[in-house]
């Protein structure tokens, strides 16, 4: 017997995530990246401990803007991650697990992975 | 017949997920701290930092400690999202040749010199 027809929602334009899955999917998105730029992060670091010449040529690429920018979005995935982690952790102690302080949390959360972004893109480019 | 694909309870990769978050969420700030504090560098001052024993035995644990949280947190991504066995156990398969690869090209990079 097939099950009364009920709305399945997989156009994205008509999911509307709450708050907390915004941080949920984020932190996961921000995983996915921090686990890309891992094999990046070894190879700087392979080619800055190298020789001199290394390390002068990343120190030159470092101030290209693109990769500024890449590194803007890499700060901004750590700190959400670190702090939707934080949260998760939080959660599976049993605290804060309330409508009220999840939405409370997660506003924090996304607001505190914004403004370290901001400070970072502030040091980057002015 | 065993499933190859899901013959465990799950409480050993959350655990492992937990307590490798609860390590990086210390070590990784702290090595952080250290580097952010030590610039501006030129290349001298920069060979120096990851000098010390001890400085390239953290590095290395955290970095251990990241595989494997990195390892539970992209299985459970495509345990999610990739229904196709093969290509699921494929991208498994990538993911663990790029972790261990990166812990071992990080092994080779801090004892390179020694």
């Amino acid at each position: 017997m097939k099950p009364s027809a009920r709305p399945v929602y997989l156009d994205l334009r008509r999911i509307h995530l709450p708050l907390p899955g915004w941080v949920s999917i984020l932190h996961r998105v921000s995983g996915a990246v921090l686990f890309l730029a891992l094999p990046l992060g070894v190879w700087a670091l392979s080619v800055s401990l190298a020789d001199e010449a290394g390390f002068q040529r990343l120190a030159v690429g470092e101030a290209h803007p693109l990769v500024r920018l890449l590194l803007l979005g890499l700060i901004w995935a750590g700190a959400h991650h670190l702090l939707a982690g934080v949260r998760h952790l939080a959660l599976d102690a049993d605290w804060g697990g309330g409508l009220r302080h999840a939405r409370q949390s997660s506003l924090i959360v996304l607001l505190a992975g914004g403004l370290v972004a901001l400070l970072a893109a502030w040091r980057l480019f002015a | 017949m065993k499933s190859i694909t899901g013959a465990r309870t799950g409480t050993g990769s959350w655990l492992l997920q937990r307590a490798t978050a609860v390590l990086l969420a210390f070590a990784l700030p702290g090595l952080l701290i250290y580097v952010l504090a030590a610039l501006p560098l030129d290349f001298a001052g920069w060979q120096a930092l990851f000098a010390p024993q001890a400085v390239r035995v953290l590095l290395l644990l955290t970095a251990v400690a990241l595989a494997l949280h990195a390892w539970v947190g992209m299985r459970d991504i495509f345990m999610d999202y990739v229904r196709h066995t093969g290509l699921r156990l494929s991208l498994y398969l990538v993911v663990i040749v790029v972790l261990a690869g990166s812990v071992a090209w990080l092994v080779a990079t801090l004892w390179r010199a020694t």
